[in-house]
């Protein structure tokens, strides 16, 4: 029988408390007991990025995450990235510069550049292939996710 | 007209992939539904001499547990020459020996670990030379000598070619293996009801196929199964096949009278999806002193694996390449496939292609060195022009090459930068570009008796259309492409267009998306039908207002005067007005597109496909010899298109297989030693990052193919294909070395260029 943990954190803006098991990884306790799929599981070690999501606004691979370590921070998933209304300015540049193909890798992609933007607001195109270096593309070659991310740089969700 | 043909249009399905909205495989949770694995061999080559399920069934939370002997064994893929649970023999490291469905996966992994299997090993065979040695222990019964396939193809006279020539060189070329790594990994859910239809959530390119093909390893009649296909995360021809792991599923299910999902993680997805077919291919080629190509002269080893799927007929289009890039006189070509007990592969995009063009596109380097011509002139003098056919029987109707490699050297400075790397540089850092030119099919190839698309156009009571066809999207945007043109035809807006293409209940027959077709097949289908629509519609409207229907068109939604504009009748009245009637009629209209292609005869021989694309891609490139490392710094690609449909998407794919041939070319290598996958991992197994990608400059050629959609040829795979051979040709322009062998890991180059220093 494996050690539960009860948690409290705030999760796309609400209060949550919930137990979790010792080994649980922030990625299961988000795909598997709270449901929320936004966040995909690529490869379970941190190589791919997929799983990218914001902890106290810092971008982390929830596979790589205990999720009793949740406890007391405010955990932002691709479900809590959208606009109050519609898509925002980073998913409407990632749609407009054909950043997207098949779609697995982009929630983990904007959580990351969601990071990148609050972090490094003016970064030029070489730091942002350098910001998104742990997230794995395989269609894209990536050319359009640094545009979509370059040009969504000039504006700002209201 | 809407005037959306050839824009930057976004990607219908873009918005719900960015929010995570979307649903894949991985997302999809059914009511009972079971948490499916599967225990794999861990011996290459070895007999089974028992297996013992006993505490894995005894497993709380299990609900099935089953081995070969609880399948019927009806073998499947493409050799059918494997079987979806093996229990005589293994005969690689991926064998499927055992199957559990559990309540969740924790516990599924559990039960494998309490299955014993009792093997006796057996002597194995790793490389495919030593295959064929006299003795060499047999793989598959049925093939004493270790052989499935051999590949016959020749035109003119080789010996006649290698007269002629001024200069034969030879070279043998090593493509090694690489891997797909779709981000979203292989998996399948089954799920029986109670009167034993079965619905499959399966990530398949290939419905139709898929459900004639696994029918009988499942003892399921084809009528029964239904193929839904969820959202795919990555195909490139990955799934063009039935794997074991689909069939297991399926008796799991049956077994444990619940819905099962198999999803792998992303270590299996690393030893047990398909692979690239790597081949060892020595290549002797002729010219004459005024560079004209006399000959090509082409040995090729296949490795095999332990089974067959579809890597073992990239001979196919390895053929074509060797026959038909440039002008060949006098061709030879011969393939042997021979089993191992390496990993088996299957089709990967580019389909051989890439590791043919290597060996071609290397050579068409040294050939142009060897009469003192500068590349690009000696690749002209041997290009087709529009109107040729092929001396192993292509109609190239519409051939771009010429302008391809004419705007590829213009727009990256080719010539002068080539002349200048040469000369000698100092430092450590040597700066090279390299040339290099594809061929490959744009039409769809007929390797079935049809090469077809079915599409259901139908329009409702608002002038909304939905279509329905056959054709499957793997995140390339063709259910963009096709409502661009149905979108067009009927002179309504793009978001007035709902397309259904994942559910084999709904949509009419296709082939599959594999081929670069879908654009061109599926398209083609979609536009005739919408054709048709159009016609019903303005006949209709004719009829009505007692015009000719000549005299309208349709545009922004309405009916109009074709000449001035003027609207007529709003679309959405005009169809309610047609079924709120006592002689009532809808609007809805089918369509099956077959392309004017034939399949090829014995020979190999004949017009496969209704278009053929042609590209070429220039590289400028460091190589540091102090380190080993290649840093590609500009990739120019100039694409024969026919016509672009959608310039964004077609950037994407231009960019995306551009980065996936800098891959196979520098950083990716499935390591397999002694059968043994050494590098199942992301850490272990590099795919290119973004800091590591190169500026990208895309130009497509329109040629506007006369068969065409628009004038659009297919260009899925094309961007993939030269970029190998561009790098070689670069790096010995940067350093006078040639490699003949991928990848260009730091490792190798530094090894070479030491080897050449001493």
């Amino acid at each position: 029988m494996s050690l539960k943990h009860e948690i409290s954190f705030r999760l796309n803006g609400k209060p949550a408390t919930l137990s979790v098991a010792a080994h649980n990884s922030t990625l299961e306790l988000l795909r598997e007991k709270l449901r929320l799929t936004g966040t995909k599981h690529g490869c379970g070690e941190g190589e791919c990025g997929a799983c990218t999501i914001l902890v106290d606004g810092i971008s982390v691979n929830a596979c790589l995450m205990f999720a009793v370590d949740c406890d007391g921070r405010e955990v932002t998933t691709i479900e809590g990235l959208r606009a109050e209304k519609g898509l925002s300015e980073l998913q409407k540049a990632f749609v407009e510069e054909g950043a997207v193909q098949c779609g697995f890798c982009t929630p983990g992609m904007i959580a990351q550049a969601t990071h990148l933007r609050n972090t490094c607001p003016g970064m030029n195109r070489e730091e942002i292939r350098r910001g998104i270096e742990g997230n794995l593309c395989r269609c894209t070659g990536y050319k359009k996710i640094v545009d979509a991310i370059s040009s969504s740089l000039e504006k700002r969700d209201s | 007209m809407t005037g959306l043909i050839g824009k930057r249009v976004p990607k219908l399905d873009a918005p719900k992939k960015t929010t995570g909205e979307t649903r894949y495989l991985q997302d999809i949770e059914l009511p009972g539904m079971l948490h499916g694995k599967i225990l794999r061999s861990d011996r290459v080559h070895a007999r089974i001499v028992r297996i013992d399920t006993d505490e894995a069934k005894a497993l709380p939370g299990v609900h099935a547990v089953i081995t070969a002997k609880d399948t019927p064994g009806v073998p499947l893929g493409h050799g059918k020459d494997n079987t979806p649970l093996k229990g005589d023999k293994v005969r690689c490291i991926r064998d499927e020996i055992a199957a559990v469905a559990a309540e969740s996966e924790e516990i599924a992994e559990e039960a494998l670990r309490l299955i014993r299997v009792e093997y006796e090993d057996l002597p194995a065979i790793f490389s495919p030379a030593d295959a064929l040695k006299e003795g060499a222990p047999v793989i598959h019964g049925k093939h004493p000598d270790n052989i499935p396939f051999r590949f016959d193809y020749a035109h003119g006279d080789v010996d006649a070619g290698k007269e002629e020539s001024d200069i034969v060189i030879e070279d043998t070329f090593t493509l090694h293996f690489v891997t797909h790594c779709c981000m979203g990994v292989s998996g399948v859910i089954a799920d029986f009801d109670s009167s034993g239809n079965l619905t499959l959530h399966s990530l398949t390119q290939i419905p139709f196929l898929f459900k004639k093909d696994i029918s009988p390893v499942i003892g399921v009649p084809p009528g029964k199964i239904r193929v839904i296909q969820p959202v795919i995360g990555g195909g490139f021809g990955s799934k063009l096949d039935i794997y074991p792991f689909e069939p297991i599923c399926v008796f799991l299910a049956r077994a444990a009278k619940r819905p099962v999902r198999i999803v792998f993680t992303r270590e299996e997805e690393f030893v047990a999806s398909p692979t690239r077919q790597p081949v060892e291919l020595t290549l002797a080629s002729g010219v004459k002193k005024d560079g004209t190509l006399t000959f090509r002269d082409v040995r090729t080893l296949h490795d095999n694996g332990g089974y067959t799927s579809w890597g073992a007929t990239t001979p196919f289009v390895i053929m074509q390449t060797i026959s038909s890039l440039y002008r060949v006189p006098h061709c030879r070509y011969h393939t042997t496939v021979v089993y191992t007990n390496n990993p088996y592969s299957g089709s990967f995009r580019g389909y051989g292609n890439l590791q043919a063009t290597f060996a071609v596109e290397s050579h068409m380097d040294r050939l142009a060195e060897a009469v003192g011509m500068d590349p690009l002139a000696f690749r002209l003098h041997n290009a087709q022009e529009p109107g040729e056919t092929t001396l192993q029987g292509m109609n190239f109707d519409t051939c771009g090459l010429r302008e391809c490699l004419e705007t590829a050297s213009a727009k990256s400075g080719f010539l002068e930068k080539r002349r200048a790397y040469r000369s000698k540089q100092a430092g450590p850092v040597r700066r090279g570009i390299g040339i290099a030119s594809l061929l490959h099919v744009g039409g769809g190839a007929k390797i079935y008796r049809t090469d077809g698309c079915g599409t259901i156009l139908k329009l409702d009571d608002f002038g909304h259309a939905t279509v329905m066809t056959g054709s499957t999207d793997i995140g390339q945007g063709s259910e963009t492409v096709i409502a661009q043109f149905v979108a067009e035809e009927l002179g309504i807006p793009i978001s007035a267009i709902n397309v259904v293409n994942n559910d084999s209940e709904i949509t009419p027959w296709d082939v599959g998306v594999h081929a670069s077709r879908t654009t061109f097949i599926a398209g083609n289908s979609a536009l005739r039908a919408a054709k048709k629509a159009k016609d019903k519609l303005l006949a209709a409207a004719a009829k009505k207002a007692d015009l000719s229907a000549d005299g309208l068109d349709l545009r922004d939604g309405h009916v109009v005067d074709a000449a001035t504009g003027k609207p007529i009748v709003e679309l959405g009245k005009l169809i309610r007005s047609l079924h709120f009637t006592q002689r009532s009629d809808i609007v809805m209209t089918t369509e099956y597109y077959e392309p004017p292609s034939v399949m090829q005869d014995r020979e190999f021989k004949g017009n496969v496909s209704a278009s053929y694309a042609f590209g070429t891609q220039v590289v400028e490139l460091e190589v540091d010899t102090e380190t080993g490392i290649v840093r590609i710094l500009k990739v120019t690609a100039a694409h024969d298109v026919g016509r672009v449909i959608n310039q964004l998407g077609i950037e994407g794919q231009v960019e995306g297989g551009v980065v996936m041939g800098i891959g196979y070319a520098t950083t990716e290598h499935l390591v397999v030693e002694e059968g043994v996958v050494k590098n199942p991992s992301f850490r272990d197994y590099k795919l290119v990052t973004a800091p590591e990608t190169p500026e990208i400059d895309s130009t497509f050629i329109e040629t506007i193919d006369p068969e065409g959609p628009a004038g659009a040829k297919g260009i899925g795979e094309a961007p993939a294909i030269c970029i190998s051979a561009a790098i070689v040709n670069a790096i010995h322009n940067a350093t006078g070395v040639r490699f003949t062998e991928l990848p260009l890991t730091p490792e190798r180059v530094l090894r070479r260029l030491k080897e050449e220093r001493e």
